[in-house]
């Protein structure tokens, strides 16, 4: 074939990007598994932070508890649990898919919003448990 | 026509010389955790509000200081699965993807390690 340089010069079609798409809940979910994955590698670094504390005698372990019941300490440890409820609810998911369920379009929706609600209402009745006087029974 | 030799045809271990190893280990660590979350989720909750005293005794008990170590240890493990496949996903540069292993390794074996000597000494004769 002969040189064509209009041919070469005009813009080739392009696969669209990520952001062009309209956002399906499924698409939500799916990132949403990788990043509360990455946050719970923080999650990580708390509870080896905290069973280190709890070694190193009483004032490592009050300096831990103190740093978690400051508002940050708290939404840090809130963000941890949010993040934990979603990961073991998708996950659940993603076991279900590997042994062929829950593929239909209909069902990935709708359990694409049960996982969302759920961990949201997991990880809020922790809290709630917490706050009202309903955790703390191994003390 | 394949392009494949019968040897690797019939090892199954693919492109990536391991075949479904990773695969397989992050699904039985995934269900693993979902039985020692939930045993996590009901201890820390317990422990909400404990001093120090009693978040010992809860430890010092050989159950849970077991159930910790490997929770722990599989968590850690599972981390380091779906770190790799994020690492993988995103790095392409062999120099930095390398390190990238490098440290995800060092990191996991260094909570590993972390939690099991806090845990001895708290359960244990350390």
């Amino acid at each position: 074939m002969a040189e064509n340089p209009q041919r070469a010069q005009r813009p080739r079609p392009l696969s669209p990007f990520v952001t062009i798409y309209h956002w399906p809940v499924t698409m939500a979910t799916s990132i949403t598994h990788r990043f509360t994955g990455i946050g719970l590698a923080g999650g990580l670094v708390v509870l080896v932070w905290w069973l280190v504390a709890i070694a190193s005698g009483p004032e490592a372990f009050n300096q831990f508890t103190s740093l978690a019941a400051t508002p940050l300490g708290q939404v840090i440890l809130f963000l941890i649990v949010w993040s934990g409820s979603f990961h073991l609810l998708n996950g659940i998911r993603h076991l279900a898919w590997d042994m062929g369920f829950g593929f239909a379009k209909a069902t990935a929706i709708n359990n694409s919003i049960i996982v969302i609600a759920g961990s949201i209402v997991l990880a809020a009745a922790f809290f709630a448990a917490a706050y009202t006087g309903h955790g703390g029974y191994y003390q | 026509m394949s392009l494949e030799t019968p040897l690797h045809k019939v090892e199954g271990l693919g492109s990536a010389h391991s075949g479904v190893t990773h695969f397989w280990r992050q699904r039985v660590t995934a269900a693993a955790l979902v039985f020692l979350g939930a045993w996590f989720a009901v201890s820390a909750l317990g422990l909400v509000g404990a001093g120090e005293a009693s978040t010992l005794a809860f430890l010092s008990q050989p159950l849970n200081a077991i159930l910790m170590a490997v929770f722990v240890i599989i968590a850690a493990y599972h981390m380091a699965l779906g770190m790799q496949v994020v690492i993988d996903d995103y790095i392409y540069t062999a120099w930095q993807k390398l390190s990238l292993m490098l440290l995800l390794r060092a990191f996991a074996l260094a909570v590993i390690a972390a939690s099991i000597y806090a845990l001895l000494r708290i359960a244990g004769p350390l």
